[in-house]
């Protein structure tokens, strides 16, 4: 296996956990302000794709499509904040979980009435299309760069909203003592509203920028929401930095689990053998990083509350 | 002799008359969908021991529930092929018989669940849902790429497996077995629920801090709880298989836990007959609404949706005017 492949693959790992990042950043959000955690998150996912896919099949412009991803997400979101899932903050966890699982059973057959049951192709714009040359001979897709820079900027921005904005203080007061910054003449709800609103549009976000490397199609959001759960268990639940964190391990194991895991299975077992168990093992690698973080770090890496 | 054992007693009876009136009208199809009903209110069951009683909301009951479909396909599929399953110091050979997948299905996915159990229990609440989603969809992904067994393909047995003095190919008599097995394991719950363990698993739930000061480990209940549950979901998973008689990946996907969650809900939680009268109501809706629309999912969520939202207590307790049996 040569270096140039090795680095490929990190960076094919950074880039899927970016894009991780920003569905679990969402959802982390959601659960330490509101203590709601949401199977729909992946439906806004799916949202966020299918509103890109149809508006840069109607106009042909990415950027328009990325817009038309975060505003369809983010209403999503609101609307279905406020219709169902305020009534759920102050209900148990086991409410939370069948409500939201009804909103998927909503949202992927809404989406099939309207959009049918074949997958939307989102091409890649031509600005980012080819690859680019890296220093060390790497030849890199633009594309995939371009979705790790994203990622990262995202990250940075969320940082400073959270740590430099009069939001990211109402955030950061609600995830303590929601009461207390109530009686301060926050309104609560319209924080809440605007927090879910927040998580969506990232999900769309990572559902529009994903869209043009996999194929847009119903139920595409809840194989990443799970994904997005095993983030969150590692980072440490309400942990934006834990997502960052989680995300960026979870994507490097999954992906250098498949290049590995095969090459060293080869050296117990013959080749055609080691590439079946390699790759049984490497599709099990980033469960058994959790169970591994579970042992040490139960509440997770940066996780206070269990 | 109150509200709740009078609709229990009706929902029985009907398990019993319906398919008794299928066999006098010759409706195979309905005895087909009431084993169907029937097989899911099982896996529910199990699934309510560790949620009703233990009050652990588990996601990932559908690993059991394909652990126990793999124990019937695999063992199946060495005995229709001739092959030992395991050939070394001793030889394992693959069966036909129904007891015996059902005890490999029960051991199998109950030592799935010890497992499960011992790494998601050192956590609760939210983390835990999360874990246990987390373990389904890894033995989804090893089920897909693991090729011996049929991979994503799946596992198709040709004959339904053997029952000593029954003809399991007749309808009528392996829903009677299916039945039986539904009728013990309530009976089973009911006892359980009044049983030292039971009351102090119930205990655990509600005031972890009491139990432990009576020097009890609401923990080490938890786990007893899971493996039982766990059990209980591979033996109706290996029941599953046998009545499709083919198993796949699809019986270990999220879906299929959040709708083995969704039957003890709409039922009712921790009531005895909440897992039958939401699988027959999901079995039910399933084929008439299926009838009217391809959409027909969107009306199954809408429904979900009132029953969280507006009727809290599931099925049995709307009608019956509790939100928990115990409440």
């Amino acid at each position: 296996m040569s270096p140039i492949l090795l680095a490929e693959q990190i960076l094919n790992g950074l880039q899927s956990g970016v894009m991780l990042f920003l569905m679990a950043a969402g959802l982390t959000l959601i659960f330490g302000v509101m203590g709601l955690i949401n199977l729909a998150h992946g439906s806004l996912y799916m949202v966020g794709a299918f509103a890109a896919a149809a508006v840069a099949g109607a106009t042909g412009s990415f950027l328009l499509a990325l817009i038309a991803a975060l505003a369809a997400a983010a209403a999503a979101g609101a609307m279905v904040e406020l219709l169902v899932i305020r009534r759920l903050y102050a209900r148990d966890h086991l409410d939370q979980v069948l409500a939201t699982f009804a909103l998927i059973l909503i949202f992927s057959e809404g989406t099939r009435w309207l959009f049918g049951s074949f997958p939307l192709y989102l091409d890649i714009p031509p600005w980012l299309a080819g690859t680019v040359m890296l220093p060390g001979g790497i030849e890199y897709a633009a594309y995939r760069l371009a979705l790790i820079g994203a990622g990262l900027a995202v990250a940075a921005g969320l940082w400073w909203m959270n740590a430099r904005t009069r939001l990211g203080i109402q955030i950061r007061a609600g995830e303590n003592d929601r009461e207390m910054i109530a009686a301060l003449g926050v309104d609560i709800s319209k924080l809440y509203t605007l927090v879910f609103a927040i998580g969506a549009a990232l999900a769309g976000l990572a559902g529009a920028l994903v869209g043009p490397i996999q194929s847009v199609q119903i139920g595409m959001g809840e194989p990443v929401l799970i994904l997005a759960f095993v983030v969150i268990v590692i980072g440490g639940i309400g942990s934006v930095r834990g997502a960052l964190v989680g995300g960026l391990l979870v994507g490097l194991t999954d992906t250098l689990g498949r290049l590995l895991l095969p090459e060293l299975f080869k050296l117990v077992t013959d080749a055609s053998g080691a590439a079946t168990i390699g790759s049984a093992f490497a599709s099990m690698a980033i469960y058994i990083l959790m169970a591994g973080v579970l042992i040490w770090k139960p509440t997770g890496l940066f996780g206070a509350r269990a | 002799m109150n509200r709740e054992w009078l609709l229990n007693a009706a929902l029985l009876a009907g398990l019993v008359v319906v398919p008794g009136w299928a066999v006098w009208a010759d409706e195979p199809f309905t005895i087909m969908l009431a084993t169907r009903a029937v097989i899911f209110a099982l896996a529910a069951a199990g699934l309510n021991i560790a949620l009703g009683l233990g009050g652990l909301v588990s996601l990932g009951h559908a690993v059991f529930f394909g652990i126990g479909g793999y124990a019937m396909g695999v063992l199946a599929s060495h005995a229709q092929n001739y092959t030992p399953l395991y050939d070394g110091v001793f030889t394992i050979q693959g069966t036909k018989s129904m007891p015996v997948i059902w005890l490999a299905a029960a051991v199998t996915s109950g030592l799935a669940a010890w497992l499960i159990g011992v790494l998601s229990l050192r956590t609760s609440g939210a983390y835990f849902i999360m874990i246990t989603l987390a373990f389904g969809q890894m033995a989804y992904f090893f089920a897909i790429s693991w090729p011996a067994y049929g991979g994503e393909d799946g596992l198709s047995i040709y004959v339904r497996n053997g029952f000593p003095g029954l003809n399991t190919l007749d309808p009528i008599q392996f829903y009677g077995l299916c039945l039986a097995w539904l009728c013990l394991v309530l009976w089973g719950y009911a006892r359980l629920r009044r049983s030292p363990f039971g009351l102090a698993l119930d205990s655990a739930r509600q005031v972890p801090d009491r139990v432990r000061a009576v020097g009890l480990d609401p923990r080490r209940l938890q786990l007893v709880a899971l493996v039982l549950s766990g059990a209980v979901t591979g033996l109706a998973g290996a029941l599953f298989a046998d009545l499709n008689r083919f198993v796949s990946p699809s019986m270990l996907s999220w879906q299929m836990s959040g709708e083995i969650i969704v039957f003890v809900i709409i039922g009712g939680v921790a009531r005895l007959f909440g897992p039958v009268a939401g699988a027959v109501f999901y079995v039910m809706m399933e084929h008439w609404l299926g009838g009217i629309s391809d959409y027909w999912q969107i009306f199954l969520g809408l429904v979900l949706l009132a029953v969280v939202l507006f009727g809290r207590g599931g099925l049995i307790g709307m009608i019956c005017g509790k939100g928990r049996p115990d409440a």
